[in-house]
């Protein structure tokens, strides 16, 4: 691989040298986009439809802005892509497209490809953002020293909605788990949170995913939610299949967080203080549609490697690597506050804003949830709770 | 009975005197602050005899940077969701004309000719340059990404932009209207000043936290300045507009959410004190004699009114939703 690099860096100063008006400090970055299309399994609405370029978009806008930049510095940023159907081997193409490159990888992958691909002996020298996959024991137990966060755990958007909860006094909760992959881990993560801030779910059960209840919400939900004290319901339904049609129809007429209702993200087109305006407005120039929380996990990784590589004036993984993780690092990402990585799991801080369809009810950290070092750590698996061994 | 009462008169008859002396000595000053709010369209015009609002004029959508023309007879006003750049009569508070700014313009800055607005528009990453005369394009420059903060050197020679997501500042060479040089500064990069006699450049980042004050010879940092206030947390501590005194002593610096404006000893770059003001300062204004500070605060809606000597904030005066940019119009050039 080793050898593959130096190749590469020789025909690259060759290819680059010639050139008059470009001195010695010109940089050119290629930066590689991993896709693994996974097919969703049926949900009820039929209006519920998943962007087929979310992530590829968020990327690219990432790229075009990081040229903005590059322009006035010498550097050109390139985004090539590899987007393969499910279930393909991967790691051949992988390995091809990354001969040559710096080895900057923005993966969109699930987590066993992820940890597949992390562990090749190729990829040892690669750095993987990990742009799509939240599960917690990424940030945990399974946490690879090649690979970086820049999408929230579902720990960070659990600990996040349970924060708003605790201000708003609603401590006796309602918790609904749905039952596609994904599900029990996020119920999990709010069973963890509640706990963390002194909420207490009182009732907690799994929905029945055996009937079409669109046309008869109204009967089925008020008995499913049946209870005599909660003061707000959790539901886990990250595939959005049933969560939509339990608003306004629970047993007690109670505010609703989690799939439907009050929604923990990473981003969303609601938000628009702190100048996100204009990155929404960049980004629908862009894709002709809203920016998403994948899309912006895509864009804020591709925008930390061209802030690692604009202050190190290097491109090589190891350095970015070493400079994101280090103090000096921090990023502007239209979130209100300055982004950095936490140093025991890779994980990307950044605040979680808590969105209804048309607004931003609240941004988490809710302030008055302290924490020793940064406030941001309020959210997701602090050092104290992580099992991650390769940091 | 008399007795007892003569020592409290006395007081009270000091406190009346004193009274008397402070007011005297503010209508001594009558200038006008005009201030735009971003979210009512409107401009606010605040009396500094009485500090309060005199006259509230609709304008274009979204003002936010305003100045004023060198002769003092014109304002100008970013309306930055109409895309154009107004231009107010002062005698008249009439809209006269509208400039070609391209889209989004943000802040801007006259260059000292008085004839050449350098526009800052933020959704397109470009400057432009605007004759004000012939209300014509004379020249737009590629610029970093979501220009921001705009600024002419006093001498004319450099124009300044910051942009926000590639953190530089742009050093635009005015004679040929091209970039010459960038400087890299911290996270989010807003305003820009120039010292009086133009040999530093002073950037706050808002997101960084900091302000970097450079060296206009050479476009390098020479200082950075960080800011700490006990029971705030660092990550709200976000340096936006900034004011610089002439006699070169004193730098004022708007800490954003923080809702405090630090004040610097220029000599040491230490900051020697931090004024409370309203919620989320964005922007400042110096009176001509420098003796007071006016504060925009965005998020409650007011403008605050400093007293440079004590550095005590003396009155909050109400405005429109979410004030933004402040000019002020000496008490000489008020239209009669």
């Amino acid at each position: 691989m080793s050898f593959v690099r130096t190749l590469v860096a020789v025909v690259i100063s060759f290819v680059l040298l010639p050139l008059p008006s470009y001195a010695d400090d010109s940089l050119s970055v290629s930066i590689l986009y991993l896709e693994e299309k996974v097919s969703r399994p049926p949900v009820l609405s039929r209006l519920v439809v998943w962007p087929e370029d979310e992530g590829l978009l968020g990327a690219q806008l990432g790229v075009d802005d990081n040229n903005t930049t590059g322009k006035f510095l010498n550097q050109d940023y390139q985004l090539q892509s590899l987007i393969v159907p499910e279930g393909e081997p991967l790691a051949e193409p992988l390995i091809k497209a990354l001969a040559g490159s710096p080895g900057l990888v923005i993966a969109n992958v699930p987590k066993s490809t992820l940890l597949r691909i992390a562990a090749l002996p190729e990829a040892q020298n690669v750095l993987f953002f990990n742009a799509r996959e939240q599960a917690n024991s990424m940030r945990s137990a399974d946490c690879r020293a090649n690979v970086l966060h820049t999408m929230a755990s579902r720990a960070m958007l659990s600990d996040a909605l349970m924060q708003f909860y605790n201000l708003r006094k609603w401590r006796k909760l309602f918790l609904i788990e749905g039952t596609h992959d994904g599900d029990k881990e996020y119920a999990d993560a709010f069973r963890r949170s509640a706990k963390k801030f002194g909420l207490k779910i009182q009732y907690d059960k799994k929905w029945l995913a055996n009937a079409d209840i669109r046309r008869t919400a109204a009967q089925e939900v008020p008995l499913f939610t049946q209870g005599r004290k909660y003061d707000a319901l959790i539901v886990a339904d990250e595939q959005r299949d049933f969560a939509p049609y339990l608003l306004y129809n629970t047993w007690l007429p109670r505010p609703m967080g989690g799939s439907a209702g009050l929604k923990p993200a990473v981003w969303s087109s609601v938000v628009e203080q702190w100048g996100a305006v204009q990155l929404q407005t960049r980004f629908s120039k862009l894709a002709d549609r809203g920016m998403t929380s994948v899309d912006y996990a895509n864009w804020v990784a591709v925008r930390s490697i061209g802030e690692a590589v604009t202050r190190t004036k290097s491109t090589d993984a190891s350095v970015v690597r070493e400079y994101l993780l280090s103090d000096e690092f921090e990023l502007a990402g239209f979130k209100g506050t300055a982004l950095s990585y936490r140093k025991w799991n890779g994980q990307l801080r950044q605040p979680i804003p808590l969105v209804h369809p048309e607004a931003v009810v609240a941004n988490a950290p809710i302030a008055g949830f302290l924490h020793e070092s940064n406030e941001l750590d309020t959210l997701g698996l602090a050092l104290s709770e992580t099992d991650c061994e390769q940091f | 009975m008399n007795r007892c009462f003569s020592p409290l008169t006395r007081t009270v008859w000091l406190s009346i005197v004193a009274l008397c002396i402070q007011a005297f000595s503010v209508q001594a000053i009558a200038d006008w602050v005009y201030v735009s709010n971003e979210k009512d369209d409107t401009i606010s015009i605040i009396d500094t005899t009485t500090n309060e609002v005199i006259k509230t004029l609709e304008v274009g959508e979204r003002p936010r940077g305003v100045t004023l023309s060198q002769d003092y007879k014109f304002l100008f006003i970013c309306a930055s969701d109409s895309d154009t750049v107004q231009v107010m009569d002062i005698a008249t508070n009439k809209i006269l004309h509208e400039l070609p700014s391209g889209e989004d313009p943000e802040q801007f800055a006259l260059h000292p000719d008085n004839k050449h607005l350098y526009i800052a528009n933020e959704d397109d990453a470009v400057a432009t340059v605007v004759n004000i005369e012939s209300r014509t394009v004379v020249a737009q420059i590629d610029v970093g990404v979501e220009p921001e903060g705009m600024a002419v050197s006093h001498n004319g020679k450099w124009a300044i932009v910051t942009s926000e997501t590639s953190n530089m500042a742009h050093w635009i060479d005015t004679s040929k209207n091209e970039i010459v040089a960038n400087t890299l500064v911290d996270q989010r990069p807003r305003d820009a000043e120039f010292n009086a006699d133009d040999t530093e450049l002073w950037v706050s980042s808002e997101i960084g936290g900091t302000v970097s004050i450079m060296d206009t010879a050479t476009q390098q940092i020479k200082h950075i300045l960080t800011f700490e206030i006990p029971g705030i947390s660092a990550n709200r501590i976000q340096p936006v507009g900034m004011e610089l005194t002439s006699d070169g002593k004193l730098a004022f610096i708007a800490l954003g959410p923080a809702n405090h404006v630090a004040v610097v000893d220029r000599s040491n770059f230490e900051v020697i004190d931090y004024i409370l003001v309203g919620r989320r300062v964005w922007h400042l204004a110096l009176t001509p004699d420098e003796t007071r500070l006016y504060t925009s605060n965005g998020v409650s809606g007011d403008v605050t009114m400093v007293d440079v000597e004590k550095l005590k904030p003396i009155k909050t005066i109400k405005v429109g939703r979410f004030p933004w940019g402040l000019a002020i119009l000496p008490a000489a050039s008020i239209p009669q």
